[in-house]
């Protein structure tokens, strides 16, 4: 499988996430093993109108998104994967009326468990936002019905 | 944001429509809160555009961790006297069943109020509170 693959499968993937639509969230870039994902700033994901930061839930919501979709550059067929755990670290919060980027990898794929890691960043500084690490439980893909595998993996004319 | 005057209202009347309609992001998900005595039930309702795996259907998991990180913040100042505004440190979050497309609950407990950190355990349910969807752990920093 090459990038542009990748980027496809991916970005289908997204696109079926109401929540991600509803944010905005898109791909920007897609490797083997590693992924970067977009937010773009918006009224509606501030957490505090007064200094109009982004909610840190809009972000758990990318991290959680770029981390549980970095699972498809991971593998050679498309399965979904359940989220067995989530942590977030907050360090700063995001500059207000700039995208929030999330890049992230997945470290370590074994028979049963996908471990990933994701840092959320700005492109004005590029400091850290929040770093967060994940695990995903791999069930197969016969899990997932075959529709909607070949509709991520681009199968379907 | 959530002023002095407002948190007093909403503790004095336990009425959250001023609190939440202070909070973009809660409206967003559709965050509702009900008071019950001394205790605090969170809400989010059934909402399309909150979903993620689109075959079970199933609420995004980070809908359900940003649902949980801001039951615990409102959860915080509340039990304060006067307003100080929690700022999340970290968030660690177990996703133990599959949300559905349903109306989703959380509870939070205070584990441990210390000057400046607070550690708050957040749980969440659909259809049986025996039968959590999520649990989860947060630390805040408390600002005056």
């Amino acid at each position: 499988m090459n990038d542009e693959m990748r980027f496809g499968r991916v970005s289908r993937f997204v696109s079926t996430l109401a929540q991600a639509g509803e944010l905005g969230i898109e791909v920007t870039e897609a490797r083997e093993n590693r992924l970067i994902l977009r937010l773009p700033y918006s009224e509606k994901i501030i957490g505090n109108p007064e200094t109009r930061v982004i909610h840190g839930g809009a972000i758990t919501t990318l991290m959680d998104t770029a981390s549980g979709s970095v699972v498809i550059c991971a593998l050679p067929d498309f399965e979904l994967c359940p989220t067995l755990d989530l942590r977030v670290d907050y360090m700063r919060p995001a500059e207000p009326d700039q995208p929030v980027f999330a890049r992230a990898e997945a470290y370590r794929v074994t028979r049963n468990i996908i471990f990933t890691r994701c840092e959320a960043f700005q492109e004005s500084d590029g400091q850290t936002i929040a770093n967060c690490v994940a695990t995903f439980m791999r069930i197969g893909k016969e899990a997932t019905p075959k529709a909607y595998r070949d509709l991520i993996t681009g199968d379907v004319e | 944001m959530t002023t002095p005057e407002v948190l007093k209202y909403t503790q004095q009347t336990g009425d959250f429509s001023k609190m939440l309609a202070s909070i973009p992001y809660a409206g967003t998900i559709g965050l509702m809160c009900e008071q019950f005595g001394d205790d605090l039930i969170f809400r989010l309702p059934r909402k399309q555009e909150n979903l993620g795996n689109p075959i079970l259907p199933a609420i995004h998991g980070g809908v359900i961790g940003g649902f949980m990180e801001l039951s615990a913040a409102i959860y915080l100042m509340m039990s304060q006297d006067a307003l100080r505004m929690p700022r999340i440190v970290d968030f660690s979050l177990d996703y133990l069943r599959a949300g559905l497309d349903r109306e989703t609950y959380a509870e939070c407990r205070l584990t441990r109020q210390g000057n400046r950190v607070a550690n708050v355990m957040v749980t969440a349910w659909q259809k049986s509170r025996a039968q959590p969807i999520a649990t989860a752990r947060a630390h805040f920093l408390m600002e005056d």
